[in-house]
């Protein structure tokens, strides 16, 4: 039963791997997103599952990378290395800024972080000569074809969705998961047992920036096109904490469930009804929040404890 | 040997002062009683000495060093352990993770198999063993005292401060406490109780010290500090004190 994640999260793996050699362009599109999506939502599973901090910083962080990654690029920058450095200014960016708005908790900490994607979007708004402002930012398209393109992205969303699901089990069985859960538990406890809280925290939030900033560089390259809206998008911002509590927070499998089923909903219900979508994803916010807030994996593990 | 010395502690919360140039020593090993009326400060003291919050003035020597302005975790590393008055534990973990989180973060324990080890024994000791694997949500008061207890020994700790271990319990429950708070001193570990049941700290404590409106207003051996006319006004008011000072008991 302990080995179920692991497993599951391979077969997983393989299947979104193996869409290029069984299924059309479209399909690989799709599995694309899924990895991006798994590796966004397990990113703030570690802030906001763990820690228990309702972060809506997802967009800051992605918009971010996203910028970086392609100014870099478009400087002549080498394509992976530039979406590397992205990965390394979004985390550096997550730390200082991790220091100062987690003396915040609860609503407040909600409210500074979307201040955050807020700012941010600004910023790539107004400085215009850098950023190409409001009109957006071409980058560089891959030579090779869109085939090619497809399988390159594909692979390298799913290489970032490995990182950080090996992150993840790392930090679940290791001191500092432990330290993160105690600090979800109870902070001034978890003080009081010697956990340095202002740390552990800024250790959490820099996890949960360092592959949102790679996605983000990687997405500007794949869709060769950025803007301060689309980069800095609110609906990300929110999406992402709704992928995780759909599937179960701070467990290892539960950000793969949640963003699995969030996006095939996306695909197969709400591409349906266009003028309603975002009215869904309130009511499904809404039913979680009623009816299951431990996350769909909690079905099972209530069956267990029943059993 | 003294361990741990406080210097002309204060703390003000705008305009009120909750204590005001406090000033004590502990020695080694011993039990030392802290009481007061209602709103004495005796829990912002000891707050103040676990670094929950910052001081406005004094200094706190600990083992010789100074440690003022330290921070909670800082000074559960160090070994200023403490528990809280109103329960504080990590209520969807089990009570075996509660203990595992002292053991591991303020005791140092080496590994988590370790920290599983000493947690088990520490339970043990407090009587918990059986409720290893439960909730500790699910405990009862008297229980959750305990885990407080077991926790707070986990850490390992050379100066205990236990707020009120004992409020809520029945009289069982409090002998029961007691024996457990002796055996803890029988250990070497130096103990501050917060009590307002006088049995408790007269039976405990070899030294008692009294607060009122946050000073210090008397210190000293038990039967000395409960015959002080200034502690007797302290509880009782001026006109009960000038009567019982006018008969010598």
């Amino acid at each position: 039963m302990k080995r179920l994640p692991y497993v599951a999260f391979v077969l997983w793996f393989l299947l979104l791997a193996a869409v290029p050699f069984i299924a059309s362009n479209y399909f690989v599109k799709i599995a694309t997103f899924l990895a991006m999506y798994a590796a966004l939502a397990l990113s703030w599973n570690f802030i906001g599952g763990y820690t228990g901090y309702p972060s809506f910083a997802t967009a800051a962080f992605f918009g971010l990378g996203a910028y970086t990654g392609a100014l870099l690029q478009n400087a002549g920058m080498w394509v992976g290395l530039a979406w590397a450095c992205a990965a390394i200014v979004v985390t550096v960016f997550a730390a200082l800024i991790g220091f100062a708005i987690l003396r915040m908790r609860g609503h407040y900490f909600a409210i500074g972080s979307i201040a955050l994607v807020e700012a941010l979007m600004l910023v790539a708004s107004i400085a215009a000569d850098l950023t190409g402002g409001g009109e957006g930012l071409n980058v560089k398209i891959m030579p090779g074809g869109p085939n090619y393109i497809g399988r390159v992205f594909l692979y390298t969303m799913l290489g970032i969705m490995l990182a950080a699901f090996i992150t993840t089990v790392l930090v679940d069985r290791g001191r500092l998961g432990f330290g993160l859960r105690c600090i979800q538990q109870n902070e001034d406890a978890a003080d009081m047992v010697g956990i340095d809280t202002r740390r552990y925290k800024t250790a959490a939030f820099a996890l949960s920036a360092v592959f949102c900033g790679a996605i983000g560089a990687a997405y500007a390259s794949w869709v060769a096109y950025i803007s301060p809206t689309d980069s800095f998008s609110i609906l990300l911002t929110l999406k992402v904490p709704v992928m995780v509590l759909l599937g179960g927070p701070g467990t290892v499998l539960g950000p793969i469930v949640g963003s699995a089923a969030f996006v095939m909903m996306e695909e197969t219900i709400w591409a349906r009804y266009l003028d309603y979508h975002q009215a869904v994803l309130g009511l499904v916010i809404v039913l979680l929040i009623f009816f299951l807030p431990g996350g769909l994996l909690r079905i099972f593990t209530r069956r267990r404890v029943a059993a | 040997m003294t361990i741990l010395q406080i210097d002309g502690l204060s703390k003000s919360f705008g305009g009120v002062q909750a204590v005001r140039n406090v000033s004590f020593s502990l020695a080694e090993g011993e039990i030392v009683g802290l009481i007061g009326p209602n709103g004495a400060g005796k829990t912002t003291l000891i707050n103040l000495i676990t670094g929950v919050f910052p001081m406005s003035a004094g200094r706190i020597v600990f083992q010789g060093r100074d440690v003022t302005g330290q921070r909670p975790y800082q000074a559960a590393r160090r070994g200023l352990a403490r528990t809280f008055q109103i329960v504080q534990p990590f209520a969807a973990m089990t009570v075996l993770e509660n203990v595992v989180a002292g053991a591991l973060f303020a005791g140092a324990a080496p590994s988590r198999t370790e920290a599983r080890r000493q947690a088990m024994e520490h339970l043990e000791f407090a009587g918990l063993a059986a409720q290893a694997e439960r909730p500790a949500a699910s405990l009862t008061l008297p229980s959750r005292k305990r885990l407080e207890l077991a926790k707070s020994l986990a850490m390992k700790p050379k100066v205990l401060l236990l707020d009120e271990v004992n409020a809520g319990l029945n009289t069982a429950e409090i002998d029961q406490a007691l024996d457990t708070i002796r055996r803890i001193s029988a250990r070497g570990v130096t103990i501050v109780i917060v009590e307002h049941l006088m049995k408790v700290v007269l039976s405990l404590s070899q030294r008692i010290i009294v607060l009122h409106h946050g000073e210090l207003i008397s210190a000293g051996k038990s039967d000395e500090v409960v015959n002080d006319p200034r502690v007797i006004e302290a509880y009782l008011g001026s006109k009960f004190a000038a009567r019982h000072g006018a008969r010598p008991a």
